[in-house]
């Protein structure tokens, strides 16, 4: 195992740079209708800046922004809510993933359509981000830093 | 044998090159993939695409609106697909429970 | 077309790739593998092809060193060839 470098600018940057990185991505999700980027590049960043912290200030404290136990139940998560955004396309009235048809009244095809696009990288974000970080967990077997 | 792969890479770059300048222009409105119509005789999709995104969704991205409308279900399989892999290495590398190491 | 501009991306990519095969210290292999990747996300931003540059940004240049410098704590950092 490779000694830890107790270097005190590699953690404070990386602490300093860590929700900005997130913030940004959280930009990058919400707005994938008006720029590029979407869920994919958003949930990866999210899940880089998780990472971040887990090379650079150990596991302990990085659990405290996100868990490890939540890894794999939350990228299961993040396809449920694609698939069940389909599913309340179906009880709408349309075919499966059809977002004009999404049962809440009162808004216009278009803008139904603009908030299933929404929906639908929101789940694809949060999908993303916990499976790159439970696929370095379970590679990452126990702290760097022991 | 280091000569003959350097002459093998030599002629696959020259061939790369040679078929590089046979493209078409970047962005030229009579390339196939830009036409109204497809080689075939039948509408493109593309230019549907181009034309009716924003009216139909309200979204000015296009990519946005082909990634995650038009092509849904492309897009579920993907994101499918990552979460498969890493069900995957949980499977393989997961810790074990009874505390002994791996 | 800025072919000035896209002649010396190319230039740095080809540089990058062989710096990246031939390094003896991994660490440096993978940083300059992080660099290919944003020389080719650059071009991909060139081409007209954003969305492809900012995956491969995000992609090449964040997880996929931050998973190959995990796999370098667990190995040696010193290539024998």
């Amino acid at each position: 195992m490779v000694q830890r470098s107790d270097s005190i600018i590699v953690g404070i940057v990386s602490r300093f740079m860590v929700p900005l990185i997130q913030l940004f991505a959280l930009y990058v999700i919400a707005h994938g209708h008006y720029s590029p980027g979407g869920g994919f590049q958003g949930g990866a960043l999210l899940g880089a800046s998780v990472l971040l912290l887990r090379l650079t200030v150990g596991e302990q404290p990085s659990n405290l922004v996100f868990h490890k136990k939540y890894g794999t139940p939350m990228s299961g998560f993040g396809v449920f809510i694609y698939a069940a955004v389909g599913v309340a396309a179906m009880i709408g009235g349309g075919v499966y993933l059809d977002y004009a048809n999404l049962p809440i009244a009162g808004m216009e095809p278009a803008a139904l359509r603009s908030l299933g696009i929404l929906l639908v990288e929101t789940g694809v974000g949060i999908g993303v981000m916990a499976t790159m970080i439970a696929i370095f967990d379970d590679l990452a077997k126990g702290d760097f830093h022991d | 044998m280091k000569l003959l792969s350097y002459i093998l890479l030599l002629t696959f770059g020259i061939l790369l090159i040679y078929a590089a300048n046979k493209l078409p222009t970047r962005g030229h409105p009579d390339n196939p993939i830009n036409r109204d119509t497809s080689l075939a005789g039948t509408p493109a999709a593309s230019a549907h695409y181009i034309r009716n995104a924003e009216k139909e969704m309200h979204t000015p991205n296009v990519v946005t609106t082909i990634l995650a409308d038009y092509r849904g279900y492309d897009t579920l399989g993907e994101t499918t697909v990552i979460f498969c892999a890493g069900i995957v290495v949980f499977l393989i590398l997961r810790r074990q429970r009874d505390g002994s190491k791996v | 077309m800025i072919w000035q501009l896209e002649l010396i991306i190319y230039l740095l990519l080809i540089a990058s790739a062989i710096v990246a095969l031939r390094a003896k210290d991994l660490l440096a292999a993978i940083v300059v593998l992080s660099v290919y990747s944003f020389g080719s996300a650059f071009l991909f931003a060139i081409l007209g092809a954003v969305d492809v540059g900012f995956t491969e940004a995000v992609v090449g240049a964040g997880i996929t060193g931050i998973l190959f410098l995990a796999a370098l704590y667990y190995t040696t950092r010193k290539s024998v060839d």
